[in-house]
């Protein structure tokens, strides 16, 4: 896939008959075992291993608990209470899975992070990026979905208030939320549909991912550096080198995972959740989970109207927003150099963009009232200027530091004993 | 037929465009069970009206009952609180429209056009929705007297009118008739 020549020369018998007529053997060899990676990746590189790990952990669970699982109003949540107390380990799947979105997200926010970062969405890498955004907002569906089928009170409420955006579009909003709800309020069809859909988006994410890493394959990796390889001392062989400090990046994820699922397992979840659904009574505070926090900020930061535009129409506006606009972020880059390594005026900025994000997760996670709506304001104005403003115009006026001219380079000069870093210092 | 002529337009053009349009048409059509089967089923829809006795609800006094799985919120008002949503200007409502489906869809947030009408003003019919993303609104709080919704703050006055926060429009009025002294029909 890395569009070099391929070095696998097949070693049995069955090797050289399967080579000749299915070479999915090479193809896993090419892709994973020869292929070249720069031998400068730290460990934000590994977030892409990390998150392929948790889709799997999410399929392999999720297809278990559908065993015991019945989409219908009038008995999902005792099915799910069911799963906890009487079938034999649902409690451990059930929570690995409930977990497992969560740290699915920590990985995915790691990784998107980690390309803002390193610029890794500019050219020749602007479809690798866009693919991920898709697989980002696939998530966000899949996740969102699954959190109604407990049909706890935020499972209904939160329903209530995302498809409750739709009938925001002029016209034909409320037509199109009876469409997703299929009836005029959250109930049993929304639940049936949630249900399957929930099971099916995986999937579209495996293939989404699989496109993904094409892409990747076919530009090859960035690095921390920015520069792209020019010889053969730039790179090391995917395995063992990648693969052993992936694993190792693996474990580490998965003892954190682990402290997570066998002793707070309800810290990340929302004690409402645990009071069926009751269609007649909202609760006090409807939060959604702690991964859409930042973009709900966004949503109730919008309290005033714009042109035509009214406050309600704008918040949704502004909440799809803050995720389009990930979509055309290589376009918004301006900067000759990729790496934030050599910019010193847009390494400020993103720090100031992250700090910004987790700032809006907070503040979405407070009721939206007082000084909390005017921080909320602050914010989502950084967070648009950060993209729009900072992005296009500090490409043009900044003066990056001079990169080293290979990898290679980079790295030697980085270890060579009793000269000063360079590179990340 | 010959190379030179393949400007102009043939009888095969005609017969491409002809298959494509018709494939095109065809799969457009295939596709729109696909989008009916989402819509509000058939026994969804037959639970559009429902009947009501509100005898024993006394002035002060509301009902919530389930309607299209929506709660529909039945009050009796207060003289007071008939009186307070009286003299608010219609200058000062964010939503001026009444949003009632018993009247035209022009007619005017009046206290009068937001109650069961002449004779009986006492009465508030409105699905309990908030206007804003859906939650139900808490009864008798907020600013205003009204209602006050616990997700977004949004504050509606004791005619179900928005009078503060993001919702967009006052809670809407269904359909809905007296059909006697006791019992409403609602949809």
């Amino acid at each position: 896939m890395s569009g070099g020549h391929s070095t696998y020369t097949p070693k049995t018998g069955l090797g050289r008959w399967m080579d000749a007529r299915l070479p999915l053997p090479r193809l896993v060899y090419d892709s994973f075992v020869a292929y070249p990676v720069p031998r400068n990746l730290n460990y934000a590189y590994t977030f892409g291993g990390i998150l392929t790990l948790m889709l799997a952990v999410q399929i392999l669970t999720g297809i278990v608990l559908a065993m015991h699982y019945a989409a219908n109003t009038e008995i999902a949540f005792n099915s799910v209470e069911k799963i906890m107390r009487d079938v034999n380990s649902g409690w451990l799947l059930r929570y690995l899975h409930s977990n497992g979105a969560s740290f699915f997200f920590i990985a995915v926010y790691v990784h998107i992070f980690r390309g803002l970062y390193y610029g890794s969405y500019k050219a020749p890498r602007e479809l690798l990026w866009i693919l991920g955004c898709i697989i980002y907002l696939l998530m966000m569906a899949t996740a969102f979905m699954g959190y109604v089928l407990p049909w706890g009170q935020m499972s209904f409420w939160g329903a209530t208030v995302i498809t409750g955006f739709f009938t925001a579009i002029p016209l034909v909003g409320d037509w199109i939320q009876q469409l997703l709800l299929g009836g005029f309020a959250v109930d049993n069809p929304t639940l049936n549909r949630f249900f399957s859909l929930h099971y099916l988006l995986p999937f579209m994410i495996a293939g989404v991912v699989v496109l993904h890493i094409w892409a990747l394959h076919v530009t090859g990796q960035s690095n921390p550096t920015g520069i792209e390889v020019k010889q053969k001392t730039d790179t090391v062989a995917f395995t063992p080198y990648a693969t052993i400090k992936d694993g190792f990046a693996m474990v580490v994820f998965f003892l954190v995972f682990a402290y997570f699922v066998f002793y707070i397992p309800n810290y990340l979840g929302h004690p409402d959740n645990y009071i069926e659904a009751n269609p007649l009574k909202t609760p006090a505070h409807i939060v959604p989970e702690w991964y859409f926090l930042p973009f709900y900020a966004i949503l109730r930061a919008i309290t005033f109207n714009i042109g035509p535009i009214d406050s309600k129409l704008g918040g949704v506006l502004a909440m799809f927003g803050a995720i389009a606009v990930l979509f055309v972020v290589p376009w918004l880059d301006t900067s000759k150099v990729r790496s934030a390594v050599y910019r010193p005026w847009y390494k400020l900025f993103f720090w100031l963009f992250v700090a910004d994000a987790i700032f809006l997760g907070w503040l979405g996670s407070r009721p939206a009232e007082g000084t909390y709506v005017a921080m909320a304001q602050a914010a989502t104005l950084y967070y648009f200027a950060f993209f729009v403003v900072v992005m296009p115009v500090l490409g043009l006026v900044e003066t990056p530091r001079r990169p080293p001219n290979s990898i290679t380079e980079a790295v030697l000069e980085k270890n060579k004993p009793g000269t000063p870093a360079a590179g990340e210092a | 037929m010959n190379a030179t002529d393949s400007t102009e337009h043939t009888r095969r053009d005609f017969l491409y465009v002809a298959t494509a349009t018709a494939g095109a048409v065809g799969a457009a059509g295939a596709i729109w069970p696909f989008i009916d089967q989402m819509r509000p089923d058939a026994s969804t829809r037959a639970l559009a009206s429902i009947q009501v006795d509100v005898s024993a609800v006394e002035p002060g006094m509301s009902l919530t009952v389930k309607w299209r799985g929506q709660p529909v919120f039945i009050r009796n008002r207060t003289d007071e609180e008939i009186e307070a949503a009286r003299q608010v200007p219609l200058e000062d409502l964010k939503d001026p429209i009444a949003r009632n489906d018993n009247l035209p869809a022009d007619a005017p947030a009046t206290d009068i056009d937001r109650s069961a009408g002449e004779g009986k003003e006492n009465w508030l019919v409105m699905i309990g929705i908030c206007t804003h993303l859906g939650c139900v609104p808490l009864g008798q709080q907020g600013d205003f007297g009204g209602w006050f919704c616990p997700c977004h703050g949004s504050h509606y006055d004791t005619a179900g009118r928005v009078r503060k926060g993001p919702a967009p429009e006052n809670m809407a009025v269904p359909a809905f008739e007296f059909i006697s002294d006791t019992v409403v029909q609602i949809g």
